[in-house]
């Protein structure tokens, strides 16, 4: 049976229940003043932004607040909070806008729409009550819309709406009466179109104002419910008013949530005392037994509610027919035509960040190696001047260089996701997804997990099941990320060869660098399917997913947006990568071995002595004085053939002592350490320097081959250093063959798709998860995976006759 | 007599019908009735995935897309027959 829509304002407040507001408001303000400790003790004020996905909050945000938001994450989750400073309050005003996740609805269907939900009923320590909520509207899609902004402005704290989009709404053929609106929802509404700034100004005016002078909020509700639902709401709403000591009008409005929803409450499940849960439970069956459908028939009666609202509002200009968004999807989700494009805007993608980051990389490049060159020249040779030279700016320099590929990466992922097309991508991949038993919307973290699996694991957060988001979480570090490139790239530039084939230069390194992607994906839908089949067991999610229309991408969004996700590479490389360096100069530099230099000193002076028995030899606290040696015999050589055979013998005694001594260093002890381990897949001790090292994060494997080589050939004054790919290739083993193989880098590049070495990634998946349990044991399988797949690629190449 | 019913999935792409059962489980329902898909509601059959699987409809003016699993379970009248 339907109910027919009794809508009317709500009566008024029971007197009774009804808390003073303006108690509660002002506690809300004392709490505001104790945390304003940063802007000489001037208040706070927080407009939370609030509204469904894709309505343009995000671009209503940046309009009011600049493009300086401070992004950071919740405590304990890492759902992105953004919050910036309103631009154009008044002098003494310190407005704070805070932009929450976008949500469907109050009953929270993932954590993004729990954060959302927990800051509206300011249930978050971390922050104060809102002074003000706006919620953020699309007149274009009013109906869905207004489902929530009116859920919204019942829980009866100070609500302004901005009528968004309203310029979209037009070219579908229709007007929003904006006057009309507010007076139907009882709150202000301001007409905007956040793309080109319109109505902007008129916002932030009424944000200010409603701010500065708080008016009286008149409890409004836009559902009357019927007979034994009012009854039970009632009941309940008293309860949680007696228990919370909750204003009535906000008790009415949560009593309503958790009665009707159950992830309403099975998510607040620590906030509700079990007295309260078990009432809830009573007047559900209570409900049930008179056969009130209480799930369905509160959302039945909202929508027939805001459908009123939506008609009255709405004038039609035009009959709805194909919108330009529909006559894309046409194309972009055909068949053929769909399925084609999409190939190529993934292919685009990653030939993009090969190509076009090469000359801007190369500039990089020169210019470490200048400064590199200017300051080993500034310092005298010695401790500092390697630390320098080799340890700081050659360690931080090698992974810097990787900045170009990672913030074309990031510019391709905002444009998708900017533009709507990252949906679009779900559409087509969800099939796919579903028979490895995810969701199509596992493909955008997937596919995130390409640049770096720390924003790949935060976009799970818009997995609703937990299970499903688990397994993502699980496998999503298995896809290539950005930090394995430099060491692809390192490893093809030295050992693949880069010569054309079938007309194509560099085709097999560029396929190499392919197949590592593929394998890391194929891997992770395997490996997919088997957590879905044993551990987490459970049925492929329902998928409801909007396919919101295609809309021309801000560009200074975009790029402030890669500009964000970059930075904390670079802050990466700044900071861990550059303590990482430091910490690994010294253990590859220290202890110094007294045997090994005299020895080595012993066969300089023998080398010398041979074929210039006159010549008088210095000796520094640290042994011979082999740099005035050269500089000495370095001129004669030009003509004097024994005095080269001299330079070149000498050149070899150095690199003999370099690796005796990092044999003998600290890091040279660690990676014997681990010989053992390593060496049934072809790596010798020093490639497990580079492992140990790469377990903090992966990219450090090319700071540290440079450092570990450059330390090792004692090359300081060397000014033009080699280039680290071509040093690799000089590595000799013990027997004379070559370490660094096509065997060795397959080898090693299988080793780096699937072993978990990124510290940060640990420390997300940890906070992502709340228990150590889940990445203690991906870090197990993903090592188990690494050791046993690299060595299934080391043992297969040899049977082949390769390395 | 009204037309029969039939599963949303078996309706032809481009044609438009209204919703007279939801027969998913009641607590996978809400969710679907909050995007706006309540008995009653009109909707349209944009086109199915490259693959098959999912279905794109249009409802309440904005574009949503499920599986054929779900779209098995949402029962329709096509206007004028069945």
């Amino acid at each position: 049976m339907l109910i027919g829509p009794l809508f009317m304002d709500s009566p008024a407040p029971k007197p009774s229940a009804d808390i003073d507001p303006t108690a509660v408001r002002a506690s809300g303000k004392a709490h505001t003043s104790l945390r304003s400790g940063s802007t000489s003790g001037r208040p706070i004020h927080y407009v939370a932004l609030t509204g469904n996905p894709n309505c343009g909050k995000t671009t209503v945000f940046n309009a009011l607040t600049g493009l300086r938001a401070k992004v950071g994450n919740y405590a304990g989750v890492t759902v992105e909070r953004k919050e910036g400073r309103l631009l154009g309050a008044p002098g003494a005003a310190d407005i704070r806008v805070l932009d929450l996740p976008g949500t469907y609805s109050l009953s929270p269907n993932s954590l993004d729409e729990q954060i959302s939900r927990d800051v509206l009923l300011n249930r978050l320590p971390e922050l104060p009550p809102p002074d003000l909520i706006a919620v953020i509207v699309d007149a274009s899609n009013l109906q869905r819309n207004l489902y929530y902004a009116t859920q919204v402005i019942e829980l009866g704290h100070p609500t302004i709406l901005a009528l968004n989009m309203m310029d979209v709404a037009e070219s579908v053929g229709h007007t929003v009466d904006a006057r009309k609106l507010a007076e139907l929802l009882g709150v202000p509404v301001v007409p905007v179109v956040a793309t080109t700034g319109s109505g902007i100004d008129a916002l932030r005016r009424q944000i200010v104002a409603l701010v500065e002078n708080e008016a009286e909020v008149k409890p409004r509700l836009f559902c009357q419910f019927p007979g034994p639902f009012r009854i039970e709401a009632t009941k309940l709403a008293d309860r949680l008013a007696e228990v919370f000591r909750e204003r009535w009008v906000q008790a009415t409005a949560e009593a309503l949530l958790i009665l009707s929803n159950e992830k309403a409450l099975a998510s607040s499940s620590t906030h509700y005392p079990r007295a309260i849960q078990d009432d809830v439970a009573a007047a559900r069956a209570r409900l049930d037994a008179q056969q009130v459908d209480w799930r369905g028939s509160p959302i039945e009666w909202r929508y027939a509610r805001v459908a009123e609202i939506q008609r009255a509002v709405t004038t039609q200009l035009a009959p709805p027919g194909e919108s330009f968004s529909d006559r894309l999807d046409r194309v972009l989700t055909h068949k053929l035509w769909g399925t084609l494009m999409f190939v190529v805007v993934m292919a685009t993608m990653f030939l993009s960040i090969f190509v076009f980051a090469k000359i801007p990389m190369d500039a990089i490049q020169a210019a470490v190696d200048w400064l590199g060159g200017r300051v080993g020249g500034l310092i005298p040779s010695g401790d500092l001047n390697s630390l320098l030279v080799n340890g700081v700016i050659a360690g931080v320099g090698a992974v810097v260089v990787f900045l170009p590929q990672i913030l074309i990466l990031f510019l391709f992922i905002g444009l998708l996701e900017d533009t709507g097309y990252m949906a679009r991508a779900a559409f087509l991949m969800d099939r796919l997804m579903s028979k490895v038993g995810l969701h199509g919307k596992s493909f955008i973290p997937m596919l995130s997990s390409f640049a770096c699996a720390i924003p790949g694991i935060m976009a799970t957060r818009t997995i609703e099941t937990p299970k499903d988001r688990l397994v993502t979480i699980l496998v999503a570090p298995l896809m290539s990320c950005s930090a394995r490139l430099p060491v692809y790239a390192l490893l093809i530039a030295a050992c693949i060869p880069a010569r054309a084939v079938l007309g194509i230069p560099k085709l097999l390194q560029g396929l190499t660098m392919l197949s590592m992607y593929l394998l890391g994906v194929i891997v992770a839908l395997l490996m997919a399917w088997l957590f879905k089949k044993t551990l987490l067991k459970g049925e492929t999610p329902m998928l409801i997913m909007e396919l919101p229309p295609y809309k021309r991408p801000l560009l200074r969004v975009v790029l402030r947006h890669m500009w964000d996700r970059s930075r904390i590479f670079l802050r990466r490389a700044g900071t861990v990568i550059l303590g990482i360096n430091i910490v690994l100069w010294f253990l590859a530099t220290y202890p110094w071995s007294k045997v090994v230099m005299n020895e080595s000193d012993a066969k300089r002076v023998a080398i010398v002595k041979e074929s210039f028995p006159n010549v008088s030899l210095s000796f520094t606290r640290r042994g011979l004085d082999t740099e005035k040696l050269r500089v000495n015999l370095e001129p004669l050589a030009q003509t004097n053939l024994a005095a080269s055979a001299v330079l070149g013998h000498l050149e070899a005694i150095d690199k003999e002592e370099a690796g005796e001594k990092l044999r003998h260093s600290f890091a040279g002890r660690m990676g014997r350490a681990i010989e053992p381990v390593i060496a049934p897949l072809g790596f010798d001790w020093k490639i497990g320097i580079g492992i140990i090292a790469s377990f903090a994060a992966r990219e450090v494997f090319v700071s540290t081959m440079s450092t570990v080589y450059n330390v090792g050939e004692a090359g300081e004054e060397d000014s033009s250093r080699s280039n680290l790919a071509k040093t690799l290739l000089e590595q000799k083993r013990p027997d004379g063959s070559p370490v660094y193989t096509t065997l060795t880098a397959v080898t090693l590049m299988v080793f780096y798709v699937f072993a978990m070495q990124c510290a940060s990634t640990v420390a997300i998946v940890r906070r992502e998860t709340n228990t150590w349990k889940w990445p203690i044991f991906q870090w197990l399988y993903m090592g188990l995976l690494a050791w046993v797949l690299a060595f299934v690629t080391y043992k297969g190449g040899r049977l082949l006759g390769l390395g | 007599m009204p037309p029969a019913l039939q599963p949303l999935s078996t309706v032809a792409a481009g044609s438009v019908a209204t919703v007279a059962e939801i027969k998913l489980p009641p607590e996978f329902r809400p969710r679907l009735m909050e995007m706006g898909l309540l008995v009653g509601t009109s909707v349209e059959l944009v086109r199915f995935a490259p693959l098959g699987d999912p279905v794109e409809i249009k409802v309440r003016g904005y574009n949503l897309t499920l599986r054929r699993s779900e779209a098995d379970q949402i029962l329709v009248r096509l206007p004028g027959g069945g």
